[in-house]
């Protein structure tokens, strides 16, 4: 693909566009929500009390900022660079989903809309989305794979407590990608009085712009943590990336900070080959998926084709766009991740340092720990700890064929 | 003028309303689809409408989505789909147009989709996700290709936006009665035929009506307001029972089936 070249941070433009990447290709029924959606966005970036409400549910509800955190054995055990993490584990919830839900149940308060609607891949959206929900009031509900129904119970039980209708979605591969076509589907029909509250950097404009928005938290805490901590700026920092939210929001901040590396891993699933992996951006191409323009994974016809990973937080066969034009000016690295290599990040990371990392931050720890041997000791890797691993405790066991 | 624009032409000079129906290429068969063609423009369809299978349709509801997906388990290719149509379409009374994806365009080239589509003798397009201001491209090459690029209006489409969409749309307008996804349905929002008739004061281009139409009270009630009906969950439930029934019994059943429509249409 032709250099874009330096990625800049303001993007993206007002269709939508991160270059080339995202826009909206969406059925026309849904141009008005999101009309109404970007206008009332538009509003509330301009208003101070929207953020100053934002901020004090963060604080205090949330409990941010998150921990910046050296995994000094860990680091030791690798025995290259240090490695430290932003632990998004540590959030109410036990992932950076929460930042985001809490943001969009405020713009769906502002809206005047009665009902919330979501979509989940490993559940920690759809925890994140209930929770907002029953924090304000708003009925809601929330569209699950049958697969990953069953791979995440933990968090499917917990949506429930919460008071979210969780409805199961039997069509395709019954995973994160027909989750969202059923809520899109729903979201037809309901979008009167209805907000999708989506839960990744995908999707039609401003989506991609308002999760990376709510999810920027991340990457500007981590930085000032570095400043304050280090007296500088990691050399490298590394996200997981299925839609690509938690790294938007930890690389967004960083992106005009030349000097710093940042690397994105996706899921490498059981190896290269088609359906074995969930990595679009190593391995797909551009093309159209759920409303936006980015790296999808698509067969000769542009049918979006199967994908794998064990972390079903992952399994996704497209992703942000802005991670597309980051690709494309060649700011941040992509790479992948697979299957049994963040199995042993998994467990390196718990044996180490007494955290159980989600699946998907496993991928992440993996990388992060290959790439810090390879420095020096002074030098610093931080990696992004999306979120933490109680959810995944079931399928671990399964995988590792333990009975517990 | 396309063959879409013919064809209006001809009804309105008839003082008829069209039939526009739909069927899922490839479900449950080519072959079927083909019959199907022939048939419904043996019945006097006035323009068909083929659904290229896509594997993530965000309007479609359940019928179609679900026909969608048989057809793509079979492996069902563009290239065998239009080498169908293109079987069809010498002897076939009526202009084919597709309704496909653009994730499914844009994977070819939109060049390229047009070069094979229209030498498979497909006279336009529906392209549910191609809003109208990510159209402009794409409008301009089937513009030079005389090709129908039919856009879409809703009732959640403000009339500012409308006003936009019929500039650059081509053939015909396709007026969605709900908001919401294909299917059929009981009952119709009754604003439809204010909505269609403040639309027609905007253009000169034939209005057709979609979604939810599947009987011929539906037909009265909407006739008057618009140039034609869009028929598509009905006839596709009907045709996927191919698969049980003998096939020639389907093909009579959904033809027997467009003549009701034609009959409250224009009887």
């Amino acid at each position: 693909m032709e250099s874009l070249g330096t990625a800049s941070r303001n993007v993206p433009d007002p269709a939508g566009r991160f270059g080339p990447f995202g826009g909206r290709y969406v059925p026309e029924t849904l141009t008005q929500a999101l009309d109404q959606l970007t206008a009332e966005y538009e509003k509330a970036v301009k208003d101070p009390t929207f953020f100053e409400e934002l901020k004090g549910l963060l604080r205090d509800f949330v409990g941010r900022p998150s921990p910046f955190y050296h995994a000094q054995r860990l680091s030791q055990q690798v025995g290259g660079a240090q490695i430290w993490l932003k632990r998004e584990d540590t959030n109410h919830t036990g992932a950076h989903k929460i930042n985001n839900t809490l943001g969009q149940a405020l713009l769906t308060l502002r809206m005047g809309k009665k009902r919330v609607i979501a979509e989940t891949g490993a559940g920690q959206h759809g925890v994140a989305t209930a929770t907002a929900c029953a924090h304000f009031g708003i009925p809601c509900v929330v569209y699950m794979g049958e697969e990953d129904i069953r791979r995440q119970a933990p968090n499917v039980f917990s949506m429930k407590l919460l008071g979210a209708e969780v409805r199961p979605v039997t069509t395709g591969s019954r995973t994160l990608r027909d989750a969202i076509n059923e809520a899109m589907r729903d979201w037809m029909a309901s979008v009167e009085d209805t907000h999708y509250i989506l839960g990744s950097v995908v999707g039609p404009h401003p989506f991609p712009r308002i999760v990376r928005d709510f999810q920027a938290v991340i990457g500007e805490e981590a930085r000032q943590q570095s400043l304050d901590r280090l007296g500088k700026l990691p050399n490298k920092v590394v996200a997981c990336v299925g839609g690509g939210s938690n790294a938007a929001g930890m690389f967004y901040p960083f992106v005009e900070d030349k000097e710093v590396e940042l690397i994105g891993v996706e899921a490498g699933g059981r190896g290269p080959s088609a359906g074995d992996h969930a990595s679009p951006l190593t391995y797909g191409e551009p093309g159209v998926l759920h409303g936006s323009y980015s790296f999808v994974m698509q067969d000769e016809d542009g049918q979006t084709c199967d994908v794998h990973s064990m972390s079903a937080g992952l399994d996704y066969p497209g992703v942000g766009p802005e991670h597309s034009y980051w690709k494309a000016t060649g700011r941040v690295e992509y790479t992948c991740c697979e299957d049994d290599d963040a199995m042993k990040g998994f467990d390196a990371l718990a044996a180490a340092e007494g955290i159980l990392p989600a699946l998907e931050s496993s991928h992440a720890i993996s990388k992060a720990m290959e790439v810090a041997a390879k420095m020096p000791k002074d030098q610093v890797v931080l990696v992004c700890l999306s979120g933490r691993g109680d959810k995944d405790a079931a399928e671990i066991a399964r995988l590792k064929g333990v009975k517990y | 003028m396309s063959a879409v624009d013919r064809a209006f032409e001809t009804l309105r000079s008839q003082n008829k309303k069209a039939l526009v129906p739909f069927v899922t290429a490839g479900d449950p068969s080519l072959e079927i689809t083909a019959a199907a063609l022939t048939e419904l423009g043996k019945r006097g369809a006035a323009v068909c409408e083929v659904g290229i299978p896509y594997s993530d349709p965000i309007a479609d509801g359940p019928v179609i989505q679900a026909s969608y997906t048989r057809a793509l388990d079979k492996k069902i290719k563009l290239k065998s789909i239009l080498e169908t149509i293109g079987s069809v379409t010498p002897n076939l009374p009526c202009p084919v147009v597709t309704m496909i994806s653009y994730a499914i365009i844009h994977r070819h080239g939109p060049e390229k989709y047009l070069d094979m589509a229209q030498a498979a003798g497909v006279s336009g397009a529906i392209v549910p996700d191609l809003l109208v201001e990510e159209s402009d491209a794409f409008a301009k090459l089937c513009q030079e290709r005389d090709f129908s690029l039919i856009q879409l209006v809703t009732p959640t489409t403000s009339k500012e936006r409308a006003k936009k969409i019929v500039e650059t749309s081509t053939g015909f307008i396709y007026y969605v009665s709900v908001a919401g996804i294909t299917g059929e349905r009981t009952e119709l929002p009754t604003n439809i035929v204010d909505n269609v008739k403040w639309l027609k004061s905007q253009t000169d281009l034939p209005i057709c009506i979609g979604f939810g139409i599947n009987k011929p009270e539906h037909v009265h009630m909407l006739k008057e307001a618009c140039d034609g009906v869009i028929v598509g969950s009905a006839i596709v439930r009907r045709l996927c029972e191919a698969e049980t029934k003998p096939q020639e019994q389907v093909i009579q059943e959904v033809g027997d089936y467009a003549d009701s429509l034609l009959e409250a249409l224009n009887g």
